[in-house]
This record gives structure tokens, C-alpha cells and sequence, in this order.
């Protein structure tokens, strides 16, 4: 087998028996992103970094010194700030952006040894759904089923089709209302949201703050748990970061969920939902009930409000936090003509650096929260938010483990068929993930089918907050039960 | 709640994004319509519910008024597109 197409898992038991070394497995992933540009996945790539931090590991790991993400090689999200190296938030307005400093995610990594090939693509400050807002042009899903171009999904797509792909072995991801769960659906990819807090948000460029999490986008549920062990600390850089101990993940994956309390929410059962997606939520129903887990209907009332609560909230917080992209600290600035000043430079910088969606949904954000409709738009929105979280709560309180969702209401869709949709149309991809965001919960998708264009569909488990080893047990069983294998065939 | 062209310039004005006077028309539609979309809220009944300040229940952490980290304004003023004598350079602001 190829070295890129390794899991974690198996590259690190590999790495530890000194079968292969981190160089080789890390040359392998470069010549594969060497090859893959027709994907356009990779925005930056970093082969001497990887090169010498793969020289680094292979050290530590002789050295009998190697955590388990040590040589493992890895694509960064373009969200990360990573010191030195290009990090851009797939956005003209930080174009020539080196940050000075490395988020508290990637140091992690680095730390426990990991090696970075380089950015991926993303939607522009993670906006989007489809990964068609991205400043570096669209990025093209390895799926392929006739001569369309398929959307990887977003706004993780880079990450996405870079992991489904095979040029790196996981790449990190985030998640504000379904951007690792929904491109890890469209891929056949593992992705995992953890609880609100889990993972430091420190040095990744915030969107809508009470609502980003990082988490890690892999081939298999091990992967995630491995993965997600390292990413996840306690940091006295993030306020909101947990002071809880991170558990060992992996340990959790028992492959035993017998007595587990699944629940099935009514309200997902959407109208107009394809038969094949709600086909595959009832075998996925199956095969946990299968492995012994007791299967219950709940009803989650306020889902159907989540969607334009999360519309009202994430625009909020977006705008005041891209507030800070000015011309003046780093990044593009206007030219400006004789007789310009400041304003003409702020309005002139900002129209010219956000791209279509990323202006609409400031200018939605500044509206809900300016005087008059702060209260009609805003508080209601975040009282709207505290029943959502109220209806997890009491389904969690009546003793229910995890709750299994479709992932998207779709398969993945072709580039620029959403063109000249309404933006409100592209939100709806987002129906069955943001209220996990809204909750703060962890949810997973798990690759579970194809549909029978061939396309990959995934499945959702949510869990209760900080159960993370958990519903990683429980997806694992998921993955076991429906066996999915397919890969894309390589076009590119 | 539908934005008109004004009510669109002046959101955008708010939002330091310049937006030609000829796009107005299909930017205040686009609001209108997102807009449209999230009156669904006015449905439910939120009566008594307090506004959601945090998803954990969790205290935000407090630590020593001390200053902990600075002293590099290189690093600070390196990726500034202008950049003077160690201050951020930008158009003159008072007359």
C-alpha cells in the first residue's frame, strides 16, 4: 500500500516497529499533493518544514520518545495561525499574511511530533458550504461520478478532499455550524466536533466565537480519537477553553455499546428529505440496535428554529469579530486616492479584501445588533438558543446516551449549481448540524453509504457534553456495522 | 421586516464596506430575504427565557491583573502594510 493512503493507526504502529520512517511516509504525501493540483485542495504547501520535522520524529521515535501522533503528516486548515507560514483564512484581506505566532491546536501538534505539509483551503472565514468562497477559487471534491466537478462541502473542503484524497494521513478542521461534519459527510471522511470548550480556540481566526470549535478530520473513528486527544488541552489563552482533563480517546473505543440509549428525533425527519438519506438513517438505526444499543424516539421541539437562530447569532459575532480587519495591523490595504482618509480607507479595504458572502453576512451581523434591532433579532435569537440547548438537556436528563441524525440533507452537489441560488437555499445544508453548535454538544459524522449515483452519505451522532470517548465508541461501532470502504477513483 | 435601499446603505456604511450605489438594490433584496428567513423566530414563544450568555455552564477564568506577555513591537508591526518608526502608520485622522 501507497504510505500516504496509511492511517494514523497503522502508520504509528508501523512508525513504532521502525517498519517505515515519518521521511518516507511524509515524501509519499508531498509527491501525492505534488500530483493532486487539479483538486486544489492545498493553499500553501510546506514540504521543508515537513521534511525536517519528519527528520525530528523519526529521531524521537528511535529515541523510543514518540506520542502517537508523532511523524504522523498532517494538512492545516488555512484558519490556523501557524507561525512563519502563509495563514489566510482563505481571505484576500489577510493576503500576505505570516502570523508571528502558532495557534495553541498546532503546537499541540507539533509538540507530540506531528509534521505539516501545509494550509488547505477553506470558504473565506469559514462562511460557507461548499467551499466556492474561497479566495484561491473553488476546491474540487476527489468524488466523481459523471463530468461535473463535485463541491468537497465546507467550509473544511479543503481539509476534506485532501484527507479522501490521500495526500496527508488527517488534516485538522473547524466547525461553526457543520464545516468538518458536513464536508466529512460529502467525502466519506471521519470528522468530529467536540464539545464547546474541548479545544483551544486561540490562534484560530475566529468567526462567530461562542460557536467555533476545532476538531480533527481523519479516515477512520480511531484516527479521530487519536487525533483528537493531541488537538485538545487545557489553555490559559482561551478563556473559554475547559479546565477538565482530556481523557484518552482511544481508550474508550471498546466496540461495546450494549444498553446505550440512542435517541431518534423526530422533528430531522424533514420534509422533503431524499429516500435515500432517510433510508440510511434507518439502517444506521439498525446497526446500532444490532450491537444491543436500545433505540428511542425523542423529540428535540425547537430544531426547526435552529437555523435561523444560528443565521441571526453567527452573523453577530462575525461582524464584530472581523471588525478588527482595518488596513491597519496586517493584511490588504486599499490604495487610496488624494483627499482619502481613514473612513475611505476602512470602507474602500473592506470591500475590496471580503469577498460576497463574508460582506452580506457582516452586514446582516451589524444590522441585528444595531439600536432597534438588537432585541427583536439578536436576544431573541439567543433565547431561542437557550430552549434548543433546553431540549438536549432534558433529552440527555431522561437518560438518553446519544442522538443519531442523517449528516446533510444531501449528497454532495456540483460546482456552481448553487450559483445563483439564494443564500438562504446554501444555509439549509447546515439544518442538521448547527444545533449541535448552538448546544455546544460534540457530534460526529461517520461515513455510512453511497448513494446510488455512488456519492458517499454520512451518518450523526451526537453525544452529551464533554462524552466525547463515548460517541466515539459508538461511532466506531457505526463504522464496524456498515463496513464502508469505497475510495474515489483517481481522476486527477 | 423587508431592508429598503437606505436602510442597505446605511448598514453597509455601519459595516465600513463600501457598496456602489448600483448594487444597493440587490443587496438590501439579499438582507430582505435573509431577514425574511429568521422571522421564523417571532413563532416561538420565549417568554421567561432568559438570552443563552454561555453554552457551558461554566464561569469565565479570572486570573492577576499583571501584564504577561509583550515587549516585541517588531513582531507586533511585522505584517502591517504600513509600518513607521514602531507605530502602525495610517492616513492623517485630525485636521
Amino acid at each position: 500500500m501507497s504510505l500516504n493512503k496509511l492511517t494514523i493507526a497503522a502508520a504509528r504502529d508501523a512508525l513504532k516497529k521502525g517498519e517505515v520512517t515519518s521521511v518516507e511516509i511524509t515524501e509519499a504525501c508531498l509527491a501525492e499533493i505534488d500530483a493532486a493540483g487539479a483538486l486544489n485542495a492545498f493553499c500553501a504547501k510546506t514540504p521543508e518544514i515537513a521534511l525536517a520535522q519528519a527528520k525530528a520524529a523519526d529521531a524521537r521515535i528511535k529515541a523510543g520518545d514518540a506520542p502517537a501522533m508523532c511523524g504522523i503528516p498532517l494538512g492545516i486548515k488555512d484558519l490556523f495561525c501557524t507561525k512563519g507560514v502563509a495563514s489566510q483564512a482563505a481571505s484576500r484581506i489577510l493576503e500576505g499574511f505570516k502570523p508571528e505566532y502558532e495557534s495553541t491546536v498546532t503546537q499541540n501538534l507539533w509538540d507530540a511530533g506531528a509534521v505539516m505539509l501545509g494550509k488547505l483551503s477553506m470558504d473565506e472565514f469559514a462562511m460557507g458550504s461548499s467551499n466556492e468562497t474561497a479566495c484561491y477559487g473553488p476546491v474540487v471534491s476527489p468524488w466523481k461520478v459523471d463530468d461535473r466537478q463535485l463541491t468537497p462541502g465546507g467550509s473544511s473542503g479543503g481539509s476534506a478532499a485532501a484527507v479522501a484524497a490521500d495526500l496527508c494521513l488527517a488534516a485538522t478542521g473547524t466547525d461553526t455550524g457543520g464545516s468538518i461534519r458536513q464536508p466529512a459527510a460529502f467525502t466519506g471522511i471521519v470528522g468530529i466536533k467536540p464539545t464547546y470548550g474541548r479545544v483551544s480556540r486561540w490562534g484560530v481566526v475566529a468567526f462567530a466565537s461562542s460557536l467555533d470549535q476545532a476538531g480533527p478530520m481523519t479516515k477512520s473513528v480511531r484516527d479521530a480519537a487519536i487525533m483528537l486527544g493531541t488537538m485538545a488541552s487545557n489553555d490559559a489563552k482561551d478563556s473559554t477553553c475547559a479546565d477538565i482533563p482530556v481523557p484518552d480517546f482511544e481508550a474508550a473505543l471498546t466496540g461495546d455499546i450494549r444498553g446505550k440509549k440512542i435517541g431518534i428525533p423526530r422533528e430531522y425527519r424533514m420534509d422533503g428529505m431524499p429516500a435515500e438519506i432517510e433510508k440510511l438513517w434507518a439502517d444506521g438505526t439498525a446497526m446500532l440496535k444490532d450491537a444491543g444499543a436500545e433505540i428511542v424516539e425523542i423529540s428535540l421541539p425547537h430544531t426547526k428554529y435552529a437555523l435561523p437562530a444560528y443565521y441571526v447569532i453567527a452573523p453577530a459575532e462575525a461582524s464584530s469579530n472581523l471588525a478588527r480587519y482595518d488596513g491597519v495591523r496586517y493584511g490588504h490595504r486599499a490604495k487610496l486616492s488624494a483627499g482619502e482618509g481613514i473612513v475611505d480607507m476602512y470602507e474602500k479595504t473592506r470591500a475590496e479584501g471580503f469577498g460576497p458572502e463574508v460582506q452580506r453576512r457582516i452586514m446582516i451581523g451589524t444590522y441585528v445588533l444595531s439600536a432597534g434591532f438588537y432585541d427583536a433579532y439578536y436576544n431573541r435569537a439567543r433565547r431561542v438558543r437557550a430552549l434548543i440547548k433546553q431540549d438536549f438537556d432534558q433529552a440527555f436528563a431522561a437518560g438518553i446516551d446519544s442522538i443519531l441524525t442523517p449528516a446533510t440533507p444531501s449528497s454532495a452537489f456540483g460546482l456552481g449549481e448553487m450559483k445563483d441560488a439564494d443564500p438562504v437555499e446554501m444555509y439549509l445544508n447546515d439544518v442538521f448540524t448547527v444545533t449541535v453548535n448552538l448546544a455546544g454538544l460534540p457530534g460526529i459524522s461517520v461515513p455510512v453509504g453511497l448513494d446510488a449515483k455512488g456519492l458517499p452519505m454520512g451518518l450523526q451522532l451526537i453525544g452529551r457534553p464533554w462524552e466525547e470517548g463515548d460517541l466515539l465508541n459508538q461511532a466506531l461501532v457505526l463504522e464496524n456495522a456498515a463496513g464502508f470502504a469505497a475510495k474515489p477513483a483517481k481522476w486527477w | 421586516m423587508s431592508i429598503d435601499i437606505d436602510t442597505a446603505r446605511k448598514v453597509a456604511h455601519l459595516a465600513r464596506i463600501r457598496v456602489a450605489e448600483t448594487d444597493l438594490p440587490k443587496l438590501a433584496e439579499q438582507l430582505s430575504g435573509i431577514l425574511t428567513f429568521m422571522e421564523q423566530l417571532n413563532e416561538v414563544n420565549v417568554d421567561g427565557i432568559e438570552p443563552m450568555t454561555s453554552v457551558t455552564p461554566m464561569r469565565l477564568k479570572r486570573r492577576t491583573d499583571v501584564v504577561t506577555d509583550g515587549n516585541y513591537p517588531d513582531a507586533v508591526l511585522k505584517n502591517a502594510p504600513d509600518a513607521r518608526e514602531g507605530f502602525f502608520a495610517v492616513p492623517k485622522v485630525v485636521e
